[in-house]
């Protein structure tokens, strides 16, 4: 098991220097030049001065020398300082970051899992009654609606109309620190960010489950006399479960990028409103931090539900 | 034998509904198990034998499949007999892996991948007889013993892909004689397995049999281990008996066209590669079992029956008594 975890964290690390490389080709062949971000507009500059500029921040240098330069630097844990805050350490910013980020993603993904389940287990059971056919009807409204719609559609609903929930940020400004507070801000973000990850949870958990009930092991199941509601819950879904955790594993990604939706129209100091900011003024350290932290994020979250799913299947040996 | 029976069935009649019309998966099926006999119901593929089994256990798939006429008398563990065709779901599922059990065909996708062997061999005696956690896995481990599996403590932890084919037969054996029940319906549990583990499965169960005493309903198309294991058969064709009597009846005087036939088409030791070494093909019935849609009218086996003639096609023939307790439903059954 040990070797395990420490085999794929060694080939998490690989993934995330070939992610850091990928970023950092994509940026450089972005139009524009990098050098632009660094110079005020408003103060005139000669071009002997932009040139001591571009030596002095190593711009210069050919392409692989600069990402070198970088790696090397990240690896021993600086990943340099923000352009446009002056200065600041990318490092510090990026972590101060990763706690609502990882806040908003998991409270997001637990309500996806619970409802997802859930609901996947109801329309199994009551397959083509009215439940079901309601149930399959807003997963495909879910599935098919995207993100930065349902994150306004939310936000003008339930936060300007209904006004059931505050409008944005993660905690009243001024206001002492509660946990009422936090969980009355988080509430819609999380909600919203859940939706198209609910529905597919629960059109895999049913498509799954409708399986598991004709197999042998079920029929033996009521042959011992075990009551349906335990059949159901103790011999049906465990198995059922088996290619909903490898969904939710793979489709972590895409929570990734609905977080990043959802931060930006909530003003969730979040990883991804960082991100959005970074990238709007060009600041390309923070790109580069940014993205490797949540990198490693989605890699370990992997590696946590493969764990998860050797747990629920004795023939998954670990090793 | 002359105890009261534990399974007394009369004019059962089970139907499926299929695309708006109803179908008569198994009619006038009249059969009755006494403690310690075994029943083998035999019969080609779509006969009606799993139907009949499911029909007991109330198992049969909600909504699609039915029991309509008749009843299924049991005697239970209490001496109290009870007509499963008039229980409620909750008073069947008492009954189910309690009074009576159920083996499978298939031993690899019978038992549940993900709960060890012990854990599923424990669950009804915890369900049934209130059992502790810990006794009801102790319970467990004596009964993998009493199976014929070696190192059973072990075995109790491990799950079922650990196990052979043959083991896991023997462990859902274990399974189905946890609570001791007074019928066993085994179907088809040794088709999936080798020959050698075929036999010693067999054996397994009648040493059981002997020890405990229940009533089997043995349901096989293989009448090389009807001949091995059972005190009477029945042979089915299109949902109907055709032929009851005891094996050593059966066989030796079948008193139908349909149980001729099949036991033509077994081949006896030997016979097989002599037959094929001259040429000569595997004897067959000729044509195919009806389908269950549009079965002829009279007797279903007349399409197909070399003794046929037109009143068999008249009406569905009744059974026959034709003696020592036996019955066939054909109408020249003195001539087969
Ligand atoms: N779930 C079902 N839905 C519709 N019809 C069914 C269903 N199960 C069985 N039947 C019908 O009942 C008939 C008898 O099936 P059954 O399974 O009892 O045959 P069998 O004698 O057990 O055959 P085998 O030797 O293949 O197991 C089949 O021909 C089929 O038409
Ligand atoms: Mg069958």
């Amino acid at each position: 098991m040990l070797t395990y975890i420490t085999r794929r964290l060694a080939t998490g690390l690989l993934m995330l220097v070939a992610l850091s490389m990928l970023v950092f080709i994509l940026l450089r062949l972005a139009p524009g030049d990098p050098i632009s971000a660094y110079i005020n507009p408003n103060v005139a500059m000669s071009q002997a001065e932009m040139d001591a500029l571009r030596a002095r921040l190593g711009l210069d240098q050919p392409l692989p020398i600069q990402y070198l330069a970088w790696l090397r630097a990240a690896a021993s844990g600086d990943l340099g300082f923000s352009i446009q805050r002056n200065g600041v350490k990318v490092l510090p910013l990026v972590l101060e970051r990763i706690g609502p980020t990882v806040l908003l993603m998991v409270a997001g993904l637990a309500i996806a899992i619970v409802v997802g389940i859930a609901a996947g287990i109801v329309t199994a059971v009551q397959r083509n009654s009215a439940t079901d056919i309601g149930f399959s009807i807003a997963a495909f409204f879910g599935i098919s609606s995207p993100a930065f719609l349902t994150a306004i559609l939310g936000l003008y609903l339930f936060s300007v109309v209904l006004r059931w929930s505050p409008s944005g940020g993660m905690l009243t400004p001024g206001a002492p620190f509660s946990i009422g507070d936090l969980l009355a801000h988080l509430v819609l973000p999380a909600c919203l960010l859940s939706i198209g990850h609910a529905a597919l949870i629960m059109r895999y958990m049913r498509a799954s489950l409708l399986e598991v009930l004709n197999q042998d092991y079920v029929r033996t199941a009521r042959a011992k006399g075990v009551k349906e509601f335990w059949v159901i819950m103790k011999h049906a879904v465990r198995n059922a479960l088996l290619p909903v955790v490898t969904l939710i594993g793979s489709t972590i990604g895409i929570a990734v990028g609905g977080a990043i939706f959802i931060e930006s129209v909530f003003n969730w100091p979040g990883m991804g409103l960082l991100l959005i900011n970074a990238v709007d003024t060009r600041d390309y350290p923070v790109i580069m931090g940014a993205t490797l932290i949540i990198g490693a994020c989605v890699i370990v979250v992997n590696l946590l539900t493969d764990i998860a799913y050797a747990a629920i299947d004795p023939r998954i040996q670990v090793a | 034998m002359h105890t009261a029976p534990v399974l007394d069935i009369s004019s059962l009649r089970t139907v499926f509904r299929i695309g708006g019309r109803q179908v008569a998966a198994v009619q006038d099926l009249d059969l009755t198990i006494a403690p310690g006999e075994t029943l083998a119901l035999v019969g080609e593929s779509g006969s009606g034998k799993s139907v009949t089994s499911l029909s007991i256990m109330g198992l049969l798939p909600r909504k699609v499949g039915q029991v309509t006429e008749g009843s299924i008398l049991f005697r239970g563990k209490s001496g109290q007999v009870q007509d499963l065709t008039r229980l409620d779901d909750e008073g069947l599922r008492r009954i189910r892996g309690n009074d009576i059990a159920m083996v499978f065909q298939e031993p690899m996708t019978s038992l549940n991948p993900v709960y060890t062997i012990g854990e599923q061999i424990a669950e009804p005696m915890r369900i049934h007889l209130g059992c502790s956690h810990r006794k009801a896995a102790a319970a467990a481990i004596k009964l993998l013993e009493d199976v014929g599996i070696p190192d059973p403590e072990r075995r109790a932890g491990q799950y079922p892909h650990e196990l052979s084919g043959g083991m896991r037969q023997r462990a859902t054996i274990a399974m189905a004689l946890s609570c001791d029940p007074v019928l066993l319906i085994a179907d088809e549990p040794t088709t999936a397995l080798d020959v050698t583990i075929q036999a010693q499965i067999l054996d397994l169960l009648q040493k059981l049999q002997d020890e405990r005493g229940m009533g089997i309903l043995f349901v096989t198309h293989n009448l090389g281990v009807v001949a091995e294991i059972a005190d009477r058969v029945a042979v089915m064709y299109a949902g109907r008996i055709v032929e009851t009597g005891t094996v050593a009846d059966v066989f030796t005087h079948p008193r139908h066209p349909y149980t001729v036939g099949l036991m033509r088409s077994v081949p006896r030791l030997g016979e097989a590669t002599e037959l094929r070494r001259r040429g000569i093909p595997l004897p067959t019935i000729a044509g195919s079992v009806p389908s269950l849609v549009h079965l002829p009218t009279g007797c279903s086996f007349a399409p197909r029956c070399p003794l046929a003639i037109d009143a068999c096609r008249a009406g569905v023939p009744p059974l026959y008594e034709t003696g020592n307790g036996r019955k066939s439903r054909c109408i020249r059954w003195q001539e087969v």
